[in-house]
């Protein structure tokens, strides 16, 4: 701050609030919503207030879901949920810091095309390749299974940069004293660079469990089975299914349900979410 | 490049394998699968396929539906980067004010990251929605008969307002990073020069903050271009009338619900042609501001 202007600190507070306001009002009104009963919809206008039916209603989206829309009960695809994006998140850490060591403490031929290969995938997001990685998935028999949901998304450009730039700010007297002393490479892996990246491997993990919870398209397409439904992906087809008949408190309960974890995951740890962030962004 | 460093020749290539032979099986050869069936056009039955050449790009720019869907596009993705880039700055610099509350205030305003695009996608579908929301009761008050239903309009202000709300906490921090990496001194000059709160935002702070805003542009832009299917399919689908058909959805829903693999191919080589573009912009502009 330069100079004290109360009139403008004042008009900053009143965008501030204004902000969160906005940013925190659906959040609000799903709540709410998913406090009420169906028939508190039917009058017309919206209730802003919670409702007394808020544990009734999650208890039963948890155990039962709907059993119309043809979803498994939320409890079972939170579970799912949580495998993907845990399979994804340390499976993206796992294969990257191996990789960024291969590049970075190695020198063998073909190094480049094995980095440029690596960095081409950041041009292909599943959105724009979709039918034939579709086609690939589905002729490798891995629809409607965990490593279906997770392997194809794994690859890590970013995270391989990432791991990448941390190890090449390592000072070189690391290996060479590695070295004298006769550590092998893997050694001098375990041994020194895994246990120098761990807060970097933290602060990643967190942002790659938020995406990995967040799938949406790819969810989407490789299940049909819904023992192997996500949350994120089940709540339009719980959405399209209620269409007919408003069931809006429970979808509301199960968008609640859905977005909990990974809020919880950046507000509990806010410090290497940003880091993170700001990391991956380089 | 590191001084010293170890001498194995088989090992960097098992380290490097498990990445490599994801990228291959899951990347590299759909995306060639993509390109080769972007030149080819199968039968009626899906049997044969025969080799058109550029008769599937052809098409597409022929075709009203996917013009529509570039202009769809453009102005989707626009709308969404210049509104959560706008409200993002206003906050960044109001929290900029801030001595005590800024930590607080920044929790309060990051949270949305982690809300999943689809997830964004139902909230704001609540609120509008026709019959129980809660906005078309207040803008019927204000005499505007909400309906993002039959309405192409209202359609899309539904989806920009979904996908910039939630992009608003991404921009916001990097806003704040670069706004904490201006130096006071210069802003400080500014103001015993004379300058007042306003004048110095735009004679100072805004042109030293380029480098963000300009790499923030590029992130909304592809994030809007590629990360917001999610909240279009679980919103309008691409309707009214290709209202909100945008370019990931059409790729979607040609190959999939319309089964026309030519097509969709031809879409994916464009689409991926556009991703190559930004992210060579991203990076070679990552590499100025290394040298900065």
């Amino acid at each position: 701050m330069i100079e004290n202007r109360p009139g403008l600190n004042a008009l900053a507070h009143l965008a501030l609030i204004a902000g969160v306001v906005i940013v925190a009002l659906p959040v609000w009104i799903a709540f709410v919503a998913s406090t009420h009963t169906a028939t508190d919809f039917s009058s017309g206008t919206v209730p802003m207030w919670p409702g007394p039916h808020l544990v009734e209603n999650y208890s039963r989206m948890l155990d039962a879901g709907v059993s119309t829309s043809g979803t498994p009960p939320v409890g079972r695809m939170m579970l799912n949920s949580l495998i993907m994006a845990l399979l994804i998140a340390c499976g993206k850490i796992a294969i990257s810091i191996l990789s960024a060591f291969a590049i970075v403490y190695f020198r063998f031929p073909l190094r480049g095309l094995a980095f440029w290969c690596i960095f081409v995938t950041l041009m292909l997001p599943v959105e724009v390749r979709i039918v034939p990685t579709f086609q690939v998935v589905a002729g490798l028999g891995l629809l409607n299974s965990y490593a279906g949901l997770s392997v194809p998304l794994i690859a890590s450009a970013t995270a391989t940069f990432l791991f990448r730039q941390v190890f090449l700010t390592m000072p070189d007297e690391l290996v060479e004293a590695a070295r004298i002393d006769g550590a092998g490479p893997m050694k001098f892996f375990r041994d020194i660079l895994l246990p120098l990246s761990r807060t970097n491997m933290a602060a990643l993990f967190v942002i790659l469990f938020i995406y990995g919870w967040n799938q949406y398209l790819w969810p989407l397409l490789i299940t049909t089975d819904a023992q192997y439904y996500t949350i994120v992906a089940g709540i339009k087809r719980m959405a399209d299914a209620v269409d007919g008949l408003p069931q809006w408190h429970l979808v509301m309960a199960t968008a609640v349900l859905a977005m909990l974890p990974p809020v919880a995951v950046v507000i509990g740890m806010q410090k290497l979410f940003v880091k993170g962030l700001v990391e991956t962004e380089k | 490049m590191k001084r010293t460093i170890f001498r194995n020749q088989l090992l960097p290539w098992l380290l490097l394998a498990p990445q490599l032979a994801i990228t291959f099986i899951f990347f590299l050869w759909p995306a060639g699968q993509a390109i080769r069936q972007s030149f080819l056009r199968e039968d009626a039955f899906g049997i044969k396929s025969s080799f058109v050449g550029l008769a599937n790009f052809r098409g597409l720019l022929d075709s009203a539906e996917y013009l529509n869907s570039l202009k769809v596009t453009a102005v989707f993705a626009v709308s969404v980067t210049v509104m959560s880039m706008g409200v993002a700055l206003l906050l960044a610099v109001a929290v900029d004010r801030m001595l005590k509350s800024a930590r607080v205030y920044t929790t309060l305003l990051v949270w949305p990251y982690a809300v999943a695009p689809a997830v964004a996608g139902i909230l704001w579908w609540f609120i509008f929605n026709p019959t129980v929301g809660v906005m078309p009761y207040v803008l019927e008050v204000v005499g505007y008969d909400w309906n993002h239903i039959s309405s192409k309009t209202d359609a899309m202000i539904l989806v920009v307002i979904a996908s910039a709300w939630k992009q608003i906490s991404y921009n916001f921090l990097f806003f704040v990073a670069g706004l904490q990496a201006i130096p006071a001194s210069m802003r400080e000059a500014a103001a015993i020069d004379g300058a007042g709160p306003v004048r110095r935002f735009f004679d100072i702070t805004f042109p030293l903050l380029s480098p963000t805003t300009f790499f923030l542009l590029v992130v909304n832009i592809v994030y809007a271009m590629f990360e917001t299917f999610a909240v279009i399919d679980a919103t309008t689908e691409g309707g009214p009338a290709q209202a909100t058909n945008i370019m990931v959805y059409k790729v979607y829903f040609d190959g999939f619900i319309g089964q026309n693999i030519g097509s969709s191919a031809a879409q994916s080589v464009i689409l991926m042609l556009i991703v190559i573009t930004l992210t060579v912009i991203q990076f070679r502009y990552v590499e100025k501001r290394v040298e900065y």
